[in-house]
């Protein structure tokens, strides 16, 4: 933990007018913050929740295609989920460090996690069916996350940037595996052709939620941007995914399952149809096809791992007394 | 038997023990006690399946009928995988993972470096790859053993259980039938049962650090090697193979 001596983490920083234009200041010249830097309360509890709750869907994220790992087609295509899969617990490690350096302990987010108080992101609430939905989440989910992350790369809070920057290069890995294992599909049997196709109708929608309510209804989102932890709104992100993602739909010959989607010649870009919002926020408050299934997992790995850190726990007290006794024969 | 089919059988045995203890770990992503230990245990399976599927690509060349790595590993019945019992046990709690882990680093780790002198030369070149590898799993490996042998009460009593239920799969680690013999008489295979003693010394060392023993036992439960497996691996090969038995012949 990093919060000892951190200006601000006891909630009491000093947040006059002048404290607050200075910091202003810092942001607008572009000026990276940094973990001992003074920053306003409200710019390090919205870093916070941010930043964690990014570490935790890497962490829930795990789960639907963890559950194909065993299935995989092939042996390469195994591997490099094995592989996808232990980035995305690398991921998450790096982004609960950043988050540390805010002065809040990695036990403690998590535990946030597992009470329900933290999200995690709503895409990963949706099941993986086929082995088309690991292409799928590769393709259009990862391109999502890629989307946002690319923009936070020039996040003003310099240790998230940096994990980013991290990030975005596996990230970017995974989306063309992802993508490729749709390619093959859709160059083989009508049955592979058929599995894509599904896997489309079914992630398209929520991968576009995945960039968050729209402007009127992000309560964050105008802090956020003036402070420079976010640089793009919500739908602009968006629109930027769905010009970049048709193509590559229009690529595979698959047809992306909104009827209102059409190019618009004015505005050099796709007008699509409406976002099913009912839905957005009835998964993301806990009733998606596998909120329950997600955190009931989340939990029972928990409870069922704590004996080993325990063990750990002790072992390491026991050496450490071993040698505090007897230095020298430690040797 | 004639040498081609020697190593061919002699490299399947190696590529299945590689894959189904990868297939073991593979279930662990997502759910290891701690993040840390969930990123080490699928890095382990990484290793394992890269070596399985030189194994197994080498192992169809050597065949001559066309098979590759995804066909042998997808297209036989559990009557025909030749992996030895220990790597198709259940992951269990951790202990178990952990143990099972333990006794085979510690036999490969000798084994891969006997290996790279083979006088089969893509068998040595695997072979230096792995040696690498498998050092990294025994420390991860022994050094669990230890934390949890000498943790708490309840992982003591856990390590001891799982030593007890998994050390009867150790023989099969060191047994020798007329395969083995005609591979080591043709000079490319491994005595393993020269490798034993160092491995009881691994394990002795390691396990005395963890205040454990190693249980002594009047039997060792073998077949593996002639596809006589036990009851879990019919389970592991429905998961494995099931979309290669689905959806037959295709590119994915």
């Amino acid at each position: 933990m990093y919060s000892q001596g951190l200006i601000g983490a006891d909630g009491k920083t000093d947040e006059d007018e002048a404290f607050l234009a200075a910091f202003q200041e810092r942001i607008d010249a572009e000026q990276k913050i940094e973990p001992n830097d003074p920053m306003p309360e409200g710019y390090r509890k919205t870093l916070i929740r941010q930043i964690s709750q990014h570490a935790h869907s890497e962490i829930i994220g795990m789960q639907p295609e963890g559950n194909w790992i065993s299935r995989a087609p092939t042996l390469r295509r195994k591997a490099a989920l094995m592989a996808k899969v232990q980035d995305e617990g690398g991921h998450g490690l790096y982004l609960y460090s950043a988050a540390e350096t805010l002065g809040i302990s990695r036990e403690e987010m998590y535990q946030q996690l597992l009470t329900g108080a933290a999200k995690y992101s709503s895409i990963f609430n949706y099941p993986a069916l086929t082995w088309a939905d690991i292409g799928a989440i590769g393709w259009l989910v990862d391109g999502a996350a890629i989307m946002n992350q690319i923009a936070l790369c020039r996040c003003s809070y310099g240790p998230y940037a940096r994990a980013m920057i991290r990030i975005c290069k596996e990230e970017s890995f995974h989306q063309r595996q992802g993508y490729e294992i749709l390619i093959t599909l859709c160059n083989g049997s009508d049955e592979q052709k058929e599995l894509a196709q599904d896997a489309l109708n079914r992630f398209w929608w929520p991968s576009l939620m995945m960039f968050g309510p729209s402007e009127g209804q992000s309560v964050h989102s105008q802090q956020s941007m003036l402070w420079k932890i976010k640089r793009f709104s919500n739908d602009d992100l968006r629109d930027k995914f769905i010009n970049a993602t048709v193509p590559q739909a229009e690529f595979l010959g698959l047809k992306v399952p909104d009827p209102e989607l059409k190019w618009n010649e004015e505005k050099q870009g796709y007008d699509h149809g409406d976002i099913d919002w009912d839905e957005f926020w009835r998964v993301v408050k806990g009733d998606g096809p596998c909120n329950r299934e997600r955190m009931r997992t989340r939990r029972r790995v928990e409870s069922e791992g704590a004996w080993v850190r325990e063990a750990a726990l002790a072992h390491a007290q026991k050496r450490a007394e071993r040698q505090a006794v007897a230095p020298v024969a430690a040797e | 038997m004639a040498k081609g089919n020697i190593l061919f059988t002699y490299l399947l045995r190696l590529a299945d023990d590689h894959l189904i203890l990868s297939q073991r770990l593979g279930e662990w992503a997502g759910h290891a006690p701690t993040l840390e230990e969930d990123l080490a245990l699928t890095n382990i399976a990484l290793d394992l399946i890269g070596q399985a599927r030189s194994l197994y690509s080498y192992a169809g060349a050597v065949e001559g009928q066309g098979r590759d790595e995804d066909q042998l590993a997808f297209t036989r019945p559990e009557r025909d995988y030749v992996n030895a019992l220990i790597v198709e046990q259940p992951n269990g709690d951790f202990a178990h993972t952990i143990v099972r882990q333990f006794f085979i680093a510690a036999f490969m780790v000798p084994f891969w470096r006997e290996m790279e002198k083979s006088g089969d030369d893509q068998l040595a070149a695997i072979a230096a790859k792995a040696s690498k590898e498998v050092a990294y799993h025994l420390r991860h490996a022994s050094e669990w053993v230890v934390r949890l042998g000498d943790g708490t009460d309840e992982s003591h009593a856990r390590m001891v259980e799982a030593l007890e239920d998994l050390v009867m799969y150790t023989g099969e680690l060191f047994e020798k039938d007329p395969v083995t013999d005609a591979a080591i008489e043709a000079g490319f295979a491994v005595d393993v049962s020269a490798l034993e003693d160092e491995w009881r010394q691994t394990v002795e060392q390691v396990l005395g650090e963890a205040m454990l023993a190693l249980p002594e036992v009047g039997y060792m439960q073998t077949g593996g090697r002639d596809g006589i497996h036990s009851e879990h691996l019919g389970h592991i090969l429905s998961e494995l193979q099931y979309m290669q038995r689905t959806y037959p012949g295709l590119t994915w």
